[in-house]
């Protein structure tokens, strides 16, 4: 078996190996061995060059990340979550997605972007959110969500190789996840949404840590005879929109789930498409199974009431099909 | 001269520098009242020894990241009046394809890296590319181009100690040109001595005057060796001064008109051409032929721009991503 933690770190391993353009930066990537212990062993291995430990800088090193990769090299950066990552926002939105278009087209920005995400681990609101539509809004950025240990280990390698920046988002209650990877795995296809199960009766589309809710929500909904399809949207921008529709064209059905606020969200943003393209082909209103308008509280009662939680999936795919 | 380490060529070529980007920026403004160009237009005037100096400092293979008064140092750093003056018409043939203006300049091949409009963010990018640089053990400098207002940015803290903790090649040169829009300088920061706080990284960092082009000349080449020769970051304190407003909207009410006249007596170009004159390296009509080279390759560079086609509209979305064969 091997943990998404693991599978992250063979990935970041590949890379390494695979073109010394590639270095890895981010605070207490080395001597600590990253924060969630993704890059345990690295330094060792690579040594302080290409693991490279920063200062409390965020925006300072994404930024140098944004440069280097101008410079030749193949940065991956990590950030050690998606809350901190607002202090380079800046950066991300200002320069990396931007630079290739005010330049008319001469430069590109081949970085990736690492950074933990999302709920579940009693931390609070500045260690909880889960900001990903904040980087889905923004034209220049590929933003990938990895659900599974598949997708831990078979995107990185692919998003090196895009030449325009990447954010890879992790989630954190994910980094124990165990799974038993197909010796010949290969690369993840990050230009599609993956079809995690096969259904007939309703669409349950999810990303990150909401995929692993969908999918027992799915398993659920086998014991009132629902047979539910489960999509894994893995790209957030841009939007696989073929996959939604035509799994939408299947089943006539759509619940999304998503551990992000329901207003101005990603869940948003898949309802409004299928609304707009797919309307003939709903057979009743699109169910948004979001997290409750509040910054994510402390107590876990409270946690558990502001997320999606397997049950609201399930009563909102009975309602999604009566 | 002045103990200036430069020889002739090299002191007239600054002068012919400062000479075009003034009067390129003064028929900007022409152009500009005419509606030909648009947007926001930052002036310069007042300020060129700064850009004339530091980029005679560096090579070819050196790399230059800018703000959004960057006029000076594109013209300095060798981009053509026409691709600016064609990218401030917004047309096809600008240097950023009409996507950029004014505040975006870009020429990758002269290791030109814009034109950024957001207040000390170029200064992580500088950085990036120094890392790059040294990573792929690269003898280049990086010169950083910035204002006195982006000193007081969290990201020149977190800048230069990591270009000091790193020992970039990096040369931070700020424009302390004394205001931030209409924030002067002692309003703006509780201590204005730039090059001290720079220091205080662990940095060889010094005061230059920025309206004397050589002085530039003479401290950023010092500086660009010491950064070549493994010294880690320099930092310049260019104190200058812009004669005109912040930019075109700005009605410059925050200084008055004694400050701006004596600052305009230390005007850098007749300086310098006094000092040549006096050593006898120019004759006294040498100013006016200067003068008059650069309002012909002005009067070809606008002809050019108002004959180029827009870019068109069918590539709107086009330089998002990245085209995929
Ligand atoms: C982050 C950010 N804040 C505010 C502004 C608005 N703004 C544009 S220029 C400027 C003053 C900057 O002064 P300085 O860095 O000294 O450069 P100068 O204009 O004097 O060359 C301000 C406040 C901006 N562009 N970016």
């Amino acid at each position: 078996m091997t943990t998404y933690r693991d599978a992250m770190r063979e990935a970041l391993r590949e890379a390494l190996i695979r073109d010394d353009r590639v270095f890895l930066m981010g605070e207490d990537v080395g001597a600590y061995g990253g924060c969630f212990g993704v890059s345990r062993g690295l330094l060792d291995e690579f040594g302080p060059r290409r693991i490279r430990d920063t200062p409390l800088s965020e925006s300072a090193f994404v930024g140098a990340g944004i440069g280097a990769a101008l410079g030749g090299m193949r940065p991956i950066v990590e950030i050690m979550t998606i809350n901190f990552s607002l202090l380079a926002l800046d950066q991300i939105l200002n320069n990396a997605a931007t630079l290739r278009h005010m330049s008319g087209g001469q430069l590109s920005v081949p970085l990736v972007i690492r950074m933990a995400t999302g709920p579940g681990r009693q931390l609070a609101a500045q260690h909880s959110h889960s900001l990903e539509a904040f980087y889905a809004h923004i034209p220049g950025l590929r933003v990938l969500s990895a659900a599974t240990v598949e997708d831990a280990r078979g995107m990185l390698w692919p998003a090196l190789q895009d030449p325009d920046p990447v954010l890879i988002f992790e989630p954190a209650a994910l980094y124990n996840a165990e799974s038993e990877l197909p010796r010949d795995l290969g690369a993840t296809d990050i230009d599609s949404a993956k079809i995690c199960r096969a259904g007939a009766d309703v669409t349950l589309v999810a990303y990150g840590g909401a995929l692993r809710l969908a999918q027992a929500a799915a398993e659920a909904l086998v014991t009132d005879g629902i047979d539910a399809e489960v999509i894994d949207l893995r790209t957030l921008r841009p939007l696989d929109e073929k996959t939604l529709l035509e799994s939408v064209t299947r089943t006539h059905r759509l619940v999304v789930v998503d551990e992000g606020w329901r207003s101005v969200g990603i869940a948003a943003e898949i309802a409004a498409r299928a609304a707009e393209y797919g309307y003939y082909e709903l057979d009743g209103p699109i169910q948004r199974v979001c997290a409750v308008e509040v910054p994510i509280p402390y107590a876990k009662h409270l946690e558990e009431a502001a997320l999606p939680q397997v049950a609201d999936i399930v009563a909102a795919g009975r309602r999604a099909v009566s | 001269m002045n103990g200036s380490t430069l020889d002739k060529d090299e002191r007239i070529e600054l002068l012919r520098q400062m000479v075009r980007i003034r009067r390129f920026e003064e028929r900007c403004v022409q152009l500009y009242s005419a509606g030909s160009i648009r947007g926001f237009l930052h002036l310069y005037i007042g300020e060129e020894a700064v850009a004339a100096g530091v980029l005679s400092a560096i090579g070819p293979e050196d790399a230059v990241v800018s703000t959004y008064r960057e006029h000076g140092h594109a013209l300095a750093r060798g981009l053509s009046m026409s691709a600016l003056l064609a990218e401030m018409y917004g047309r096809a043939t600008g240097c950023s394809h009409g996507h950029g203006g004014s505040m975006h300049l870009f020429d990758a091949g002269r290791r030109f890296y814009g034109g950024n409009a957001i207040v000390g963010g170029g200064l992580p990018i500088a950085v990036g590319l120094a890392l790059a640089d040294a990573m792929q053990e690269r003898p280049v400098v990086t010169v950083c181009l910035f204002g006195d207002g982006a000193v007081a940015e969290g990201e020149f803290h977190e800048c230069l100690n990591l270009a000091a903790l790193w020992r970039l090649p990096v040369l931070f040169a700020c424009e302390n040109n004394r205001y931030a829009m209409g924030t002067a300088l002692a309003r703006e920061h509780a201590a204005t001595d730039l090059a001290l706080r720079a220091a205080s990284y662990g940095m060889p960092a010094w005061p230059v005057d920025g309206m004397d082009a050589l002085a530039v000349a003479d401290g950023a080449r010092r500086a660009v060796e010491s950064i070549r020769a493994g010294g880690g970051p320099c930092f310049l304190e260019l104190q200058t001064y812009r004669f005109r407003a912040h930019s075109m909207y700005d009605a410059d009410r925050y200084r008055d008109k004694a400050e701006i006249a004596r600052w305009q007596e230390r005007d850098p170009i007749p300086k310098l051409f006094a000092q040549l004159h006096a050593s006898g390296e120019l004759a006294e009509d040498a100013l006016v032929s200067l003068q008059a080279a650069a309002d012909s390759e002005l009067d070809v560079a606008i002809a050019a721009a108002e004959a180029a086609p827009f870019e068109p509209v069918g590539d709107l979305t086009r330089y998002v991503y990245t085209e995929r064969s």
